[in-house]
């Protein structure tokens, strides 16, 4: 059926692209390229809650364009929602008490169809939260990429994170972490896609979801070591006159 | 520039073996994208019609079960899909899906989507109106049979050999119409499944970490799960 694929995407170019179904307004949508970004988001379940983390910067393709983006949201009472990638496409709960769990069903139902429509959300979404469940309190962690995949888990990372962090978080997250622990974790992983992701800069925020509610705290910088001898002298042993 | 791609293969084998008077669906729990694991907890499962419990009356374990593979946003979709039109089914028809109905569900709800596919990979497996067990196989835009045992997936060319060996099904050529439904006891054809996804995740890398096995007969369903290769 791969040739059926082709063949719609054929039909498509030829004629103007069709309206979505449920448009009354007739105003198309091409897909959409990202233009701003944000990078990786981390989140992780610990004792008390969920602890979400992420840089506060924006790239306008290879630009760092803006330095002091508040990337993780809360919604609700009972959610955080981090996001990356285009940062024009977040979308917002209109502050009723929804629990993480539904606000996670909610997005994955609304990045499905917009990518049935062919016109995504360009973002990969990470959920965290506590609600009051038959079992006391619920910690929940979810996250939902652009096209509708989801899923439930200990700890997240988009982006980056998915091939820096998530490594690290496999290795040393346990049940029950307790705050600090769990700060000290995702320092670490913070601290990694620093130094290995372009895109990153060194200011960071951290947020908490616990039963009483959300924290989010203020920016701050993690120390970075660029001693290593390797980076002296680089041109060392290169090739030419540079 | 990069067109957007509106799917992507999340990976995974699912397997169904029909017996005399059960019937065995096994899937493993590892979600990919690329070369990246998301997540090693990740159920490919669906109990069709369990859905829904109400508080006066329970509903009895349900005798549909349906495994999935492919791309997992289609595959939620279409799995809460069908549980929906369950729902509808059975407050039209006061009785429950049976499995062969459910079967045809399947595979109309499936082509109608012919034009922009649900990229999933199905195999329903169940007890039919006799108490015999059945399994359907199906492809993405809703092509199926009524067969003895099927698999599908990333894994399933590695599977189905052994499965076509071990439980040598006559062929449907045969007049008299021989049995498809495998001799095997329900805890041997338990085994058979548990080794072919030993051997499947030894050489297929979107399938390991930890196999989810329901068995249904007429007592209810039972799910059961074993740890897997986890490289």
């Amino acid at each position: 059926w791969q040739q059926a694929m082709g063949s719609h995407t054929a039909g498509g170019s030829q004629a103007p692209p069709p309206p979505p179904a449920a448009a009354g307004g007739g105003e198309t949508q091409r897909t959409q390229y990202p233009y701003v970004t944000g990078t990786s988001v981390i989140a992780l379940k610990y004792k008390d809650g969920v602890i979400m983390a992420c840089d506060t910067g924006a790239s306008y393709g290879s630009t760092l364009r803006y330095k002091s983006v508040e990337r993780i949201k809360a919604v609700g009472k009972h959610s955080l929602i981090g996001a990356s990638g285009d940062l024009s496409d977040h979308m917002w709960d209109d502050g009723n008490s929804l629990g993480p769990k539904e606000i996670h069903s909610y997005l994955t139902r609304v990045m499905y169809n917009r990518r049935n429509k062919f016109d995504p959300l360009w973002n990969s979404l990470v959920l965290g939260g506590v609600k009051k469940g038959p079992k006391g309190d619920e910690k929940y962690l979810g996250m939902v990429n652009m096209i509708g995949t989801h899923f439930e888990e200990n700890h997240i990372a988009t982006g980056f994170g998915n091939h820096l962090a998530i490594p690290i978080l496999r290795a040393e997250w346990h049940e029950d972490m307790t705050f600090e622990e769990a700060v000290k974790l995702v320092e670490k992983c913070l601290l990694v896609l620093l130094y290995r992701d372009r895109s990153s800069i060194n200011k960071f925020q951290i947020a908490k979801i616990t039963a009483e509610g959300s924290t989010i705290y203020p920016p701050y910088s993690l120390k970075t070591y660029w001693g290593f001898s390797h980076f002296e002298n680089p041109a060392q042993g290169a090739v030419g006159s540079w | 520039m990069a067109r957007f791609d509106p799917y992507e293969n999340n990976g995974g084998t699912c397997v169904a073996v029909a017996g005399a008077d059960y019937c065995v669906v096994a899937a493993d729990t590892r979600l990919s994208v690329g070369y990246s694991i998301l997540s090693r907890d990740h159920s490919k499962i669906a109990q069709l019609g369990s859905v829904l419990k109400f508080d006066v009356q329970q509903f009895r374990a349900e005798k549909c079960v349906l495994a999935s593979s492919g791309f997992q946003g289609d595959i939620k979709a279409l799995q809460k899909n069908l549980a929906a039109k369950e729902l509808v089914y059975e407050h039209n028809h006061n009785k429950k899906m049976s499995c062969p109905a459910m079967a045809q569900l399947l595979s109309n709800t499936l082509y109608y989507k012919r034009f922009f596919p649900y990229y999933a990979f199905n195999v329903l497996g169940g007890l039919d109106s006799q108490g015999k067990g059945c399994v359907f196989t199906y492809d993405a835009v809703g092509s199926y049979e009524r067969t003895g045992y099927s698999a599908q997936g990333t894994g399933a060319a590695l599977m189905m050999p052994v499965l076509d060996n071990q439980l040598k099904s006559p062929s449907p050529l045969l007049l008299p119409a021989r049995d498809a439904v495998t001799p095997l006891s329900e805890s041997e054809a338990v085994d058979l499944v548990k080794d072919v996804f030993a051997s499947a995740t030894e050489r297929d890398i979107y399938t390991g970490d930890r196999l989810e096995i329901v068995v249904i007969n007429s007592s209810g369903t039972h799910r059961e799960c074993i740890e897997l290769r986890k490289d």
